[in-house]
């Protein structure tokens, strides 16, 4: 009972610190300074963050429930490939598919070219869609994040109980019909917290937005604290950016509620309807496009540049960079797992209110966009660092530097904030699975608490640890603005070389940090299809 | 002999809430036990403080003369040599067959405890199935191989939590017996908690329905299905339906007729509640009968059907008939009455407790 309220204490502290500052500087405004930004930026980014909301919602909610709808209620040639292909692009970061697209469809790129000499064309002389826009965004942020929306449709579709469809389909709706009627009533709530996921994702992306040039908060942020230097300007960008992510947060919150209500356990054995000709095709169709646009075309790209570039991967250079992108993603990864064990095991033993809510605190960081993360803890950890300089001095004579703000600490900081959640979930999943009762059952066989923890515990999770570790390490390689705004200086990860190679219009050499990210960004997915695997089959029987 | 199990006046309050009151019951060395009531009553959590889980506000509890629990104190569970086994197993996934057999005896040499590993095996059936994992297991083995894993370390006492619920009803009864079996082999006292009588009649050789957190009789199972001492043990137990008469000159008057019963000689004036088992009427041929009834149900039970009756006054009793010669729904049959044993209560008396 302790326990509880020092761990609410530092839960809230680690993950409510950047989320005070930020909401804080909304506290105390500065009227001239919002009003500057009111006449010059602030209209211009609610415009794009409102296009890039409803036309990314709409797209990840066309590609993902036609996609989930197909493999749950078809079988079709390449069933197979295509029911874990569609989760590929989980391992591609929008930013990185940005960059191929771009070296694809720009003036030099392969496809200007070949359209050229076929057609016999001048530069200028033709229109072609402007991949480095508003738009651009939109079709890289729909066929990357789309994942999000197929893989929770997908698994509301297959809970459906088949008795609803088909007693639909008794009562003498068709089954366009009974899909809209039935099936698509039922999954809503699910849509609906697959789409606001991909919404989070878009709200906080900032690696796209920049290298497109589509001015939304984000690069905002960005640019008002290193472009200007104005830190109170980017503090009061990102409060309102929080705004649009709790109104995110909410509607996510009560359609997860809501879709629990709709969940009923499968009934039986759901058959997937054999498709034949015409019909086996459009639905291979359906399910292939978006596995093409999302992961085969970039990745190709990513291939071919790193073949291009093939010197890079014999360069000490390149495997020092990625050895410490791994090092510091591990380290992060093992600081947000050991916090998650620490909560799952007291939210297990001592279930008390105050708990509880540290816990969904907790939850919350995901939802929190890396740059205002990253501008929410640079100014206190900048505080503390010049208290820490200033007592040394006064103490010992000695000026230690940037103890926090200047140093990998803020990074870890920044990455426990945002990733905590991701490692919570897996980690009490897995705990969910070690009853109370064989914890009992292992006392009444005279065992002590110590030897149950290694004996029964340890064991038992260590699959879940091991799967939050890889996320969080997968997760803290792609993460991109909290990285640039947080790194010590002549910090590099392969993140950040991607970016910085990019935007000096040297895409080729994107290519290789990139590929590596993918790389290491297709174990969580192979984890993931393999769970979804399983999954299939304990609801089947 | 002295009793291997002793509670005295056992009050358990968890959050505020009394969950167990004022309970009381002995356990001899050998017997089975069983506590049956509806889901609820208490009886889980009762299980859970003799096993040490829950410390109890009052009362006390002795195990083999020892003091294990009173307000005041509570020796640990894996100081109280006591086994459990819960309503899932609870059998660890991760271990196999011989090991989940030997997480509780992992302090003997290894010799032995291959030796009690074998043995065990052996007895429940299912040697040759040290190197399974539990997940390749039916329920049935599973809940034995759970039984073996708790009577490995050679407990003082056995409690079961539902150990059959989650299997289906025809395996249910087949284990119990076989449970029973190994229990008496092994010598070892058990107390078992369920909310199915069926079970409780297969094991037990003391058994008490709770109702509300109070222990409303303890005896032997024959006993509780023929002398309820309380109404709600004679809902509880066995089929039956409870009419309501008076007594009047000590005789018995009601829809059945007029009744003659020895129970009856003590008994003044007054209003009561009595219970009609199936087994108390007997369908007869109508002629020769001054008590008619009409079929208003049926059910078919396998080896006999059980007939639902509506008397002239449109209370309805149970009635057990053959398998052979089904009656059909509106006929009119004769019944006679014959009350082996008689069970009144006072009307006023049949409120639940609280």
């Amino acid at each position: 009972m302790t326990r509880g309220p020092l761990l609410l204490f530092g839960v809230a502290a680690l993950i409510g610190l950047p989320l005070i500052v930020v909401a804080l500087s909304l506290l105390n405004p500065q009227w001239d300074i919002l009003a500057h930004l009111w006449q010059t930026v602030i209209p211009e980014y609610i415009n794009h963050s409102l296009i890039l909301l409803v036309s990314v919602g709409i797209g990840v909610t066309i590609l993902g429930v036609s996609t989930a709808w197909c493999v749950s209620q078809f079988d079709f040639p390449g069933w197979r490939w295509v029911s874990w292909g569609l989760l590929l692009p989980l391992a591609m970061p929008a930013y990185i598919t940005a960059y191929t697209y771009t070296g694809l469809l720009d003036y030099a790129g392969p496809v200007q070219q070949a359209l050229r000499s076929i057609f016999d064309l001048q530069i200028g002389g033709y229109w072609f869609p402007q991949i480095r826009s508003l738009g651009g965004a939109v079709f890289v942020l729909c066929v990357v994040l789309y994942p999000y929306v197929y893989l929770i449709t997908r698994a509301a579709f297959m809970q459906q109980s088949t008795a609803a469809f088909e007693s639909a389909r008794t009562m003498g709706a068709g089954p366009w019909k009974s899909f809209w009627r039935v099936a698509m009533p039922l999954a809503r709530p699910a849509i609906a917290t697959g789409v606001t996921l991909a919404l989070m994702e878009t709200l906080a992306d900032y690696g796209t937005m920049e290298y497109f040039g589509v001015t939304v908060f984000t690069t905002g942020i960005f640019r008002t604290w290193y472009g200007i230097g104005d830190t109170q300007g980017a503090l009061q960008l990102a409060a309102i950016l929080l705004l649009f992510v709790i109104v995110l947060i909410l509607v996510e919150r009560y359609s997860r509620r809501r879709a629990k209500f709709y969940q009923r356990r499968s009934d039986g054995q759901q058959m997937r309807k054999p498709l034949k000709g015409r019909q086996a095709a459009a639905a291979a169709l359906v399910c292939w496009l978006p596995i093409l646009l999302g992961f085969l075309i970039p990745a190709s790209q990513l291939l071919i540049w790193s073949i291009e570039r093939a010197e890079t991967w014999t360069q000490p250079e390149f495997w020092e960079l990625t050895f410490n992108t791994l090092w510091l993603g591990l380290l992060a990864a093992s600081i947000t797992v050991l916090l998650a064990l620490w909560l799952a095991y007291g939210r297990r033993r001592h279930p008390t209110k105050p708990l509880r809510a540290a816990i969904s605190l907790a939850g919350l960081g995901y939802a929190i966009p890396g740059i205002v993360i990253a501008v929410g803890l640079l100014s206190p950890l900048a505080w503390m660092d010049h208290r820490i300089i200033d007592f040394s001095r006064w103490a010992f004579d000695i000026n230690p530097g940037l103890l926090l703000s200047g140093t990998v600490v803020a990074l870890l900081f920044a990455y426990s904030v945002r990733f905590l959640s991701v490692s919570l979930q897996t980690v009490s999943s897995g705990l969910e699975q070690i009853t109370p009762q064989m914890d009992d059952t292992a006392r009444t066989l005279g065992a002590s608490p110590r030897r149950i923890l290694w004996r029964v515990h340890l064991p038992l999770l260590r699959s879940s640890l091991l799967a939050a570790l890889i996320l969080v390490l997968v997760d803290v390689m792609k993460e991109l603005p909290a990285t640039l705004v947080l790194r010590p200086f002549d910090f590099n990860t392969l993140a950040v070389r991607a970016f910085e190679m990019a935007s000096d219009e040297r895409l080729a050499d994107a290519g290789p940090p990139a590929l590596m990210i993918v790389a290491v960004g297709l174990i969580p997915v192979m984890m993931l299809s393999r769970a979804l695997k399983t999954q299939s089959i304990k609801t089947g029987d | 002999m002295s009793a291997l199990l002793s509670l005295k006046k056992v009050a358990i309050q968890l959050a505020g809430h009394r969950i167990v009151d004022e309970l009381s019951f002995d356990l001899e060395p050998g017997d089975i036990g069983c506590l049956m009531g509806p889901s609820g009553c208490g009886k889980t959590t009762l299980l859970r403080a003799i096993a040490g889980f829950t410390p109890i506000s009052n009362g006390s509890i002795e195990l083999h003369g020892q003091l294990v629990s009173d307000s005041g104190k509570s020796v640990p569970t894996e100081q109280r040599q006591v086994g459990m086994m819960f309503q899932d197993f609870s059998l660890f996934p991760h271990l196999n067959v011989a090991d989940n057999i030997r997480f509780g005896i992992e302090h003997l040499p290894s010799t032995e405890q291959e030796q009690r590993i074998k043995e065990l095996l052996q007895r429940i059936g299912l040697n040759g199935y040290q190197k399974r994992f539990p997940h390749e297991l039916s329920g049935g083995q599973q809940q034995r191989i759970a039984l073996a894993r708790a009577l490995a370390p050679k407990p003082q006492l056995m409690l079961l939590d539902e150990p059959f619920s989650s299997l289906d009803a025809e395996l249910r009864e087949l284990l119990a017996q076989d449970v029973r079996f190994l229990l008496k082999e092994e010598g070892i006292t058990a107390l078992l908690v369920t909310h199915d009588q069926q079970e409780a009649f297969a094991m037990a050789d003391k058994a008490g329905v709770m109702y509300s957190g109070q222990l409303l009789q303890w005896n032997t199972p024959y006993e509780l299905y023929h002398e309820p001492q309380h109404q709600l043990v004679a809902d509880f137990i066995g089929r039956g339906v409870l009419l309501q008469g008076q007594i009047r000159e000590h005789q018995l008057h009601c829809a059945l007729g007029v009744i003659d019963h020895e129970i009856l000689c003590e008994q003044g004036n007054h209003d009561v509640t009595f219970l009609v088992r199936p087994d108390d009427v007997i369908i007869t041929d109508r002629a020769d009968s001054k008590l008619t009834a009409v079929v208003t149900g049926r059910g078919f039970r396998g080896s006999h059907y059980l007939y639902t009756l509506e008397l002239p006054d449109t209370s309805q009793v149970l009635a057990v008939g053959a398998s052979h010669q089904p009656l059909n729904e509106g006929t009119q049959v004769g019944i006679d009455i014959d009350f082996d044993h008689l069970v009144v209560f006072d009307s006023d008396v049949c409120e639940l407790p609280d």
